[in-house]
């Protein structure tokens, strides 16, 4: 396998002017199939969840599933969309042993959804607009898994396995219109386009989303074309690129070859490229040209998919709230300022304090609780913060001894400790590891005047005036106490020790 | 009543069976196997069944017969056909029995899912005699391109017997078995039932479900009734018609009065329209007579006969040779070698996937199915798609405005079934085009999804073999042709003295059956 001549993404960036476009696949969660009756379920034994339809056994007929067109005109609104109110489905003709009939039930030129955008805000808070061409509907193909090759591609593979369950999985193919402008951003595009795609069809509960279960699949198109020319470069199309990082890294990968490619004066090869995540590189696939002739003829065994305007918009007032204008709603909400904000989303704890806040804590003691103490504590974890085992109720709870004088902070993230270990509740670990605030001042009052004796100085300020020294005989009557103390009380009583109004 | 003797018995009507069967005179064991004898007997000639399903078929006729012994409210409920057998075209699928589509490329697959219109002669509990031939895939009109040897008509046995469902028509012309089912992309059961002196009905597109039919032509296929009298054929619709959840494109329309239109068939006062293109030059003169002596008899019931052009039916058959290939081309793609059926080697060379499915292609599909998979590759091809596939479909939308018009003018229309009688074995096998204008009256109504019945007119004068008149009707309105079809054939009946096929020749051994010669 030989090794493509790259350029520095940042030389590349000053010569040329990248120029996108995404295919994103989204598998719907729907009960069935797209056209049959068996079971769309993903990791069950292969061919189990197929039937005759599936198989393509002589004889059988599709049949629309309503589901997946419900889905798919909920995508295409949340799409922004246009909704056709007459669309038919097409075959592909094309002979390959993971799609039985050997041809794939697709929309083609009449897809259900068309003319859409989407506002993509990047990391610093600028909104990219992408515009949609189209989200259509078609099926998914069987698995093959090539055995024996080196390559694990049915070239050089003593045979194939396949599996097809995955067989008439209902699909919605989500086509971007040619994305210029994004400059140097366009890695980073890529990733924010593809997570917001993503989010939106998680959010509306129509598919499951896992990406690493190929639920949602991207094939990216890169092409470029020297700074101040209108006319597009020759593309590569890099196929099943599927995680949120592996899109960065393909785009920013192929936008540097191509730069290497184009100025070593060769032209750009038209062509299908595999992503390798091991080495984050893409080779060539096979080559893809406009003479690939799939016989596209309208689908006869299926009757048109009419959406009459009353059941769009039907399905329309049943969407969710947009993930956009939920975040936009969530931060004017609860006061964060937008670095704040930005940062809760990116530790991707928005849901949990949503839900803590819920539960009744206060936006601040929300976020010092998720971005304090459990995002820290996740990542060594080496898990999502919602993931951890700790509970809104658990935080609640937590904050009340913390606001009720019962236990002090650092307390507080022994007993979050505690709470991680299985060791109870809040409450029951307070008891058990006999943490609680030293509440009687007699003990705290020794301390004290041996801290201000310790420091006559620091005394002689306080009571000058010079409050802000109260600080060193704080520490010392922590210290003193083993960090038992309530910090608040101590301060109190250093002040009524010294004679000096608060 | 008398004792009938299986001769007897095998010559009698479906719905007579039927009567029979109801008041006990005869069991449906006796009628099953005395067409199961009949098989036995003539088949070897005709070559109508691929496969004979004897055990199945009688122990379902001894359930029927057990249920009718015990009486009660099972009986009661008992459809009328029930132990009524019935034969099935070979296209259509059938669990516990092959179902080869008369292709080499599926012999021995055994389906593992009923056609929904079997599952309907089951739930009737009407015993399956057995598959019955047809041209591969159903391509041809005249059963000689099965993979399996022609079948012969049983009028001649030097003849064909129509196709692509000459199986079917054979069977029952022959007496081996009273009903069947076929299928009609373009007039597979019409063109057969024609040049075999049987009824054969194309039910409106979407009557009857296709689930289970292997597909030939989407767009045009239906499934239908093969019988000896029209009134056979409107129970057996019932039977099989009616909307299927697994067929999308089947309607959701009602069609129950069909078996009462063809009992109470009246044509006083109805237009009955001669189409114009549809007779005349290039029509067999003892078709063309025929046809005449049946328009006379209508006229003299009552009817009012009136002429009608539908000038686009001179491009219906170039159309409908775009479309059917096209819808061919894609239809057959699944029959590589992968999940079931034949698989091929290749003799040398690498052994890919590709080259496995090309090979089981080239050994599996005879030279008429290649040819069509060949022309409508060719036809969706990008840069012949329009010119071929979508002028085609501009063709199909002018025959339904042609139709459109002429039962603006007229109730039903009314043409010969075939422009020829039945021709030798082997005549037209090497001139497809020859071939394909046997089909020239009967592909109208396949692209415009209207009802078509033949039912036989008579025997031609030239060559005594028997002529089709065909009648057509509105979509939606198959109950018209039952009507007027059952009218017309008790007008023939009674010009013929009894029934057609009585003058038909003598087959097998049996010398109890009461036959002539033409």
């Amino acid at each position: 396998m030989s090794t493509d001549a790259i350029l520095s993404f940042e030389e590349a960036m000053e010569k040329y002017d990248p120029v996108l476009g995404f295919e994103v696949h989204v598998e719907l969660n729907t009960k069935t199939k797209m056209f049959s009756s068996a079971p769309n379920v993903f990791g069950d034994e292969p061919n189990t969840n197929v039937n005759e339809v599936d198989l393509g056994m002589p004889g059988v007929l599709p049949v629309v599933n309503k589901t997946a067109v419900e889905s798919s005109i909920k995508i295409g609104l949340a799409l922004n969309c246009k909704i056709a109110e007459y669309c038919r489905f097409a075959r592909k003709n094309y002979f390959y042993p993971d799609t039985p009939k050997n041809f794939q039930t697709s929309q083609y030129d009449e897809p259900i959804a068309y003319d859409g955008y989407l506002d993509i805000e990047l990391s610093d808070g600028t909104v990219f607009r992408v515009e949609i061409e189209r989200a259509h509907m078609e099926e998914d193909a069987g698995k093959l898994t090539h055995m024996g090759g080196a390559t694990g591609r049915i070239q050089g593979a003593d045979y194939s396995l396949v599996d097809y369950n995955r067989s008439g999985v209902p699909l919605v193919e989500i086509v971007t219109k040619p994305i210029e402008g994004a400059g140097s951003r366009a890695p980073e595009l890529a990733k924010a386009y593809v997570a917001a795609v993503r989010e939106i069809v998680k959010n509306l509960g129509v598919s499951d989303a896992k990406m690493e279960r190929g639920n949602v699949r991207c094939d990216a198109n890169v092409s470029l074309r020297p700074h101040g020319r209108e006319r597009f470069g020759i593309r590569s199309e890099t196929k099943n690129v599927n995680s949120l990082r592996a899109v960065e890294h393909a785009v920013r990968y192929e936008i540097q070859r191509h730069a290497a490619v184009l100025d070593s004066g060769e032209p750009v090869i038209q062509e299908t490229r595999h992503w390798h995540e091991d080495t984050r590189t893409t080779t060539s696939g096979r080559a893809k040209s406009d003479a690939d002739d799939y016989r596209y003829f309208p689908e006869p065994d299926l009757v048109p998919v009419l959406a009459s305007r009353e059941w769009v918009e039907e399905l329309r007032a049943t969407l969710p709230e947009p993930p956009a204008a939920r975040r936009k709603r969530l931060q004017a909400d609860w006061g964060y300022s937008d670095l704040e904000f930005r940062d809760v989303v990116n530790a991707g704890v928005m849901d949990s304090i949503e839900e803590t806040i819920a539960a009744g804590a206060s936006a601040s003691v929300a976020r010092k609780w998720w971005m304090g103490e459990i995002v820290g504590r996740a990542k060594t974890a080496d898990v999502d913060p919602s993931e951890l085992g700790v509970t809104p109720e658990t935080i609640v709870e937590l904050n009340k001894l913390v606001e009720g004088g019962k236990i002090n902070n650092k307390m507080a993230a022994q007993v979050l400790d505690g709470v991680l270990a299985g060791e109870g509740t809040p409450a029951e670990i307070v008891e058990k590891r006999g943490l609680a605030v030293v509440s009687d001042d007699g003990p705290l009052l020794e301390a004290i005047d041996a801290a201000l004796a310790a420091q006559p100085d620091v005394a002689e300020k306080i009571r000058g005036g010079k409050l802000q020294a109260i600080g060193a005989i704080v520490g010392g009557v922590m210290k003193a106490t083993r960090g038992q103390a309530d910090a608040g009380r101590v301060r109190e009583l250093i002040l009524e020790r010294l004679g000096v109004e608060g | 009543m008398t004792e009938l003797n299986n001769s007897e018995l095998i010559r009698l009507s479906a719905a007579q069976l039927a009567a029979k069967l109801a008041a006990r005179e005869v069991t449906s064991v006796e009628v099953t196997q005395a067409y199961l004898d009949r098989i036995a007997d003539v088949d070897g000639q005709v070559n109508a069944f691929l496969h004979v399903n004897a055990e199945e078929a009688l122990a379902v006729a001894a359930e029927v017969d057990a249920i009718r012994a015990a009486g009660g409210a099972e009986a009661e409920a008992l459809h009328e056909l029930a132990g009524v057998p019935i034969a099935v075209k070979d296209l259509i699928v059938t669990i516990g029995q092959p179902t080869t589509a008369g292709s080499k490329i599926l012999e021995g697959w055994h389906s593992p899912y009923d056609a929904t219109v079997i599952k309907k002669l089951r739930a009737a509990k009407m015993p399956i005699l057995g598959k019955t031939n047809l041209d591969e895939f159903a391509m041809g009109s005249s059963t000689e391109h099965s993979a399996y040897g022609p079948t012969r008509n049983p009028w001649d046995l030097d003849r064909i017997p129509g196709g692509s469902g000459g199986g079917s028509a054979a069977a029952v012309a022959a007496f081996e078995a009273p009903l069947a089912l076929g299928t009609d992309t373009g007039g597979s059961i019409r063109q057969p039932g024609a040049v075999t002196g049987t009824v054969g009905m194309k039910p409106t597109y979407g009557a009857v479900s296709r689930y289970g039919a292997i597909a030939m032509a989407s767009s045009l296929d239906q499934i239908g009734p093969v019988s000896r009298t029209v009134l056979d054929s409107a129970l057996l619709q019932e039977v099989i018609g009616g909307h299927d959840p697994f067929d999308s494109t089947s309607l959701t329309d009602p069609f129950d009065t069909l078996v009462a239109a063809a009992k109470t068939g009246n044509v006083t006062g109805m237009k009955i329209g001669i189409i114009k293109e549809l007779h005349g030059e290039g029509y067999q003169a003892g078709v063309e007579n025929r046809f005449n002596e049946s328009l006379e008899l209508l006229k003299e019931a009552g009817a009012e006969i009136v002429e009608v052009s539908c000038p686009n039916f001179k491009y219906a058959l170039g159309a409908y040779y775009l479309i059917m290939p096209s819808e061919v081309s894609s239809n057959l793609a699944k029959f590589d070698g992968v999940r079931y059926g034949l698989r091929v080697l290749p003799e040398d060379g690498p052994m890919t996937i590709e080259r496995v499915m090309a090979a089981t292609r080239a050994a599996g599909f005879g030279d008429e199915v290649k040819r069509r998979i060949i022309l409508g590759t060719y036809a969706l091809s990008a840069g012949y798609y329009d010119a071929y596939y979508g002028s085609a479909q501009k063709v199909r939308t002018l025959i339904q405005r042609d139709f459109d018009a002429a039962f603006a003018q007229a109730d039903v229309l009314i043409s010969p079934t075939a422009p020829t009688t039945a021709f030798k074995l082997g005549e037209k096998l090497d001139d497809p085009l020859a071939m394909y204008l046997n089909d020239v009256a009967t592909i109208p109504a396949n692209m415009a999804g209207i009802p078509g019945l033949s039912l036989p007119g008579g025997l031609a004068d030239e060559d005594g073999l028997p002529v089709g008149i065909q009648l057509l009707a509105p979509a939606r309105e198959d109950a018209r042709l039952y009507r007027v079809g059952a009218v017309l054939e008790s007008l023939l009946e009674e010009k013929w003295g009894g029934p057609l096929l009585a003058k038909a020749p003598v087959l097998g051994s049996s010398s109890t059956i009461a036959g002539g010669s033409n």
